[in-house]
């Protein structure tokens, strides 16, 4: 058994998930393939929206994966930064903005 | 110019032997070899399919020395292309049908004769690119080079990894960026680049580190626009090269250990159909010293030509080298990869 949960070695597995539901994995493949494409928005925008989400869902192999996307689209580290802040700056104002709801319920309770 | 760094060469470097380089490169341990590449694609032998572009390197002295240069080219090294091979070099292009010559270096515009041999190449009908490295129009003597290359309608094809300065000048030396800029903009002065002047004027990009190049597409349209909008220069295409593991970009990814990461990721990235388009197939490289080779990353490695063919441009057959088997080894993964790589950029759409 593995002790720890994170193997940067499986990022290169992933498609060893379509093992057990290939038509499933081909249609997310496909779909996942089209909306990185170049459209309104440049592989580059997308390649940093992509490096903003990975961040606010934490997911390691995504940080990886779309910091050397975001490199290679020609974004620089400054840019990178900026759009890890854009994440931050969501999820914390997400957290924060609960507060009215906590504020609505105390008025609620309180006298 | 600030930062000029010293090459592999000045240092007594190892890596500045193609023999050594070529030792380094067995060293990492590869999924498949190149040939085995190849050969699951039926593409082994790879052989030419013809000569129609005759790549010229006439020297290794350049007044910049950029991190990730194969050539190991800089202000401190002295190979330049002797008279006798350049004009034998303009012979052969005379009693071929070889279209297109394409200038290379160093900085190709430092050789003393580098002018005259352009000037005769237009005037025998061939098409010339220059692969020039944008700063050196800015030096006193070579500022008129923008009008030289307007009046024999020279390609001009430049180097500019980005279109910020702080990537730029991390791979090519603290304020190149600016330079060439302004070298840009000498340029499109003249015309190069304009719609209707006839006069192309083309970048290159090679990523600045362990990374593959994007879609080629994609930052050609950023790069006009980011180019236009910060700078009002334009410009015709944008070639996106792969860093090849040779020379300099090899001692950083080493130094870096990046080495086995880089090749990997190469090696996975093996593109049947960029291997059927490399620029091998249809290019012969001409060394400083007359010495033929297959590309001029195999110039730089020493794999010259192999097999039944001449050795040296004094000694040209077409016949012999049209058809020619090419001389692979595990860099060739640099050229394969992804959307391939080439002097003329994206092999595959």
């Amino acid at each position: 058994m593995m002790d720890h949960y994170y193997n940067a070695k499986d990022l290169a597995r992933f498609s060893e998930i379509g093992e057990e539901a290939g038509p499933l994995w081909q249609k997310f493949n496909a779909w996942y393939t089209a909306v990185f494409a170049d459209g309104a928005l440049s592989e580059r925008e997308k390649a940093l929206i992509a490096l903003g989400v990975a961040h606010a869902v934490q997911c390691p192999y995504c940080i990886d994966a779309y910091t050397e996307s975001c490199l290679e689209n020609g974004a620089d580290t400054e840019q990178m930064t900026e759009a890890v802040h854009v994440a931050s700056a969501i999820r914390g104002g997400a957290s924060l903005v609960h507060g009215v709801q906590m504020r609505n319920k105390a008025k609620q309770l309180g006298m | 110019m600030g930062r000029v760094l010293p090459t592999l060469q000045k240092q007594h470097a190892p890596l500045a032997s193609g023999a050594e380089q070529q030792a380094t490169l067995a060293t990492v341990p590869l999924a498949r070899s190149f040939k085995e590449a190849l050969a699951q694609s039926s593409l082994y032998p790879l052989r030419a399919i013809g000569v129609d572009i005759l790549q010229i390197n006439v020297g290794k002295k350049c007044n910049q020395t950029c991190r990730h240069c194969h050539v190991d080219a800089g202000p401190d090294r002295t190979e330049m292309m002797p008279r006798d091979v350049m004009e034998k070099c303009l012979e052969v292009l005379a009693t071929t049908d070889i279209p297109t010559v394409d200038i290379t270096g160093g900085a190709p515009e430092l050789h003393p004769d580098f002018r005259e041999f352009v000037a005769r190449s237009h005037a025998i009908g061939k098409h010339v690119m220059d692969r020039c490295n944008l700063t050196i129009l800015l030096l006193p003597n070579y500022s008129d080079l923008p009008e030289f290359f307007a009046e024999h309608q020279v390609e001009v094809i430049c180097s500019l990894p980005h279109y910020r300065a702080k990537q730029t000048d991390s791979q090519r030396g603290e304020g190149v960026f600016d330079e060439s800029i302004e070298a840009l903009r000498r340029l499109n002065a003249v015309g190069y680049g304009k719609p209707g002047s006839g006069l192309v004027v083309n970048l290159v990009m090679n990523p600045v580190g362990a990374f593959l190049p994007g879609n080629q597409t994609s930052l050609e349209r950023e790069w006009k626009r980011e180019l236009k909008h910060r700078h009002g220069i334009v410009f015709n295409n944008l070639y996106t090269i792969t860093n090849m593991p040779i020379s300099r970009f090899l001692e950083w990814l080493e130094e870096s250990d990046n080495l086995e990461g880089y090749m990997t990721r190469l090696v996975n990235a093996f593109n049947p159909g960029a291997a059927l388009g490399v620029m091998c197939r249809n290019t012969l490289s001409v060394g400083w010293d007359g010495q033929l080779y297959d590309c001029d990353f195999n110039q730089m490695l020493e794999l010259g030509v192999a097999g039944d063919v001449p050795r040296s441009i004094l000694d040209f057959d077409i016949a012999q080298i049209r058809h020619r088997e090419i001389v692979v080894g595990p860099h060739c993964f640099g050229c394969t990869a992804g959307a391939g790589s080439s002097c003329g950029g994206a092999t595959v759409n």
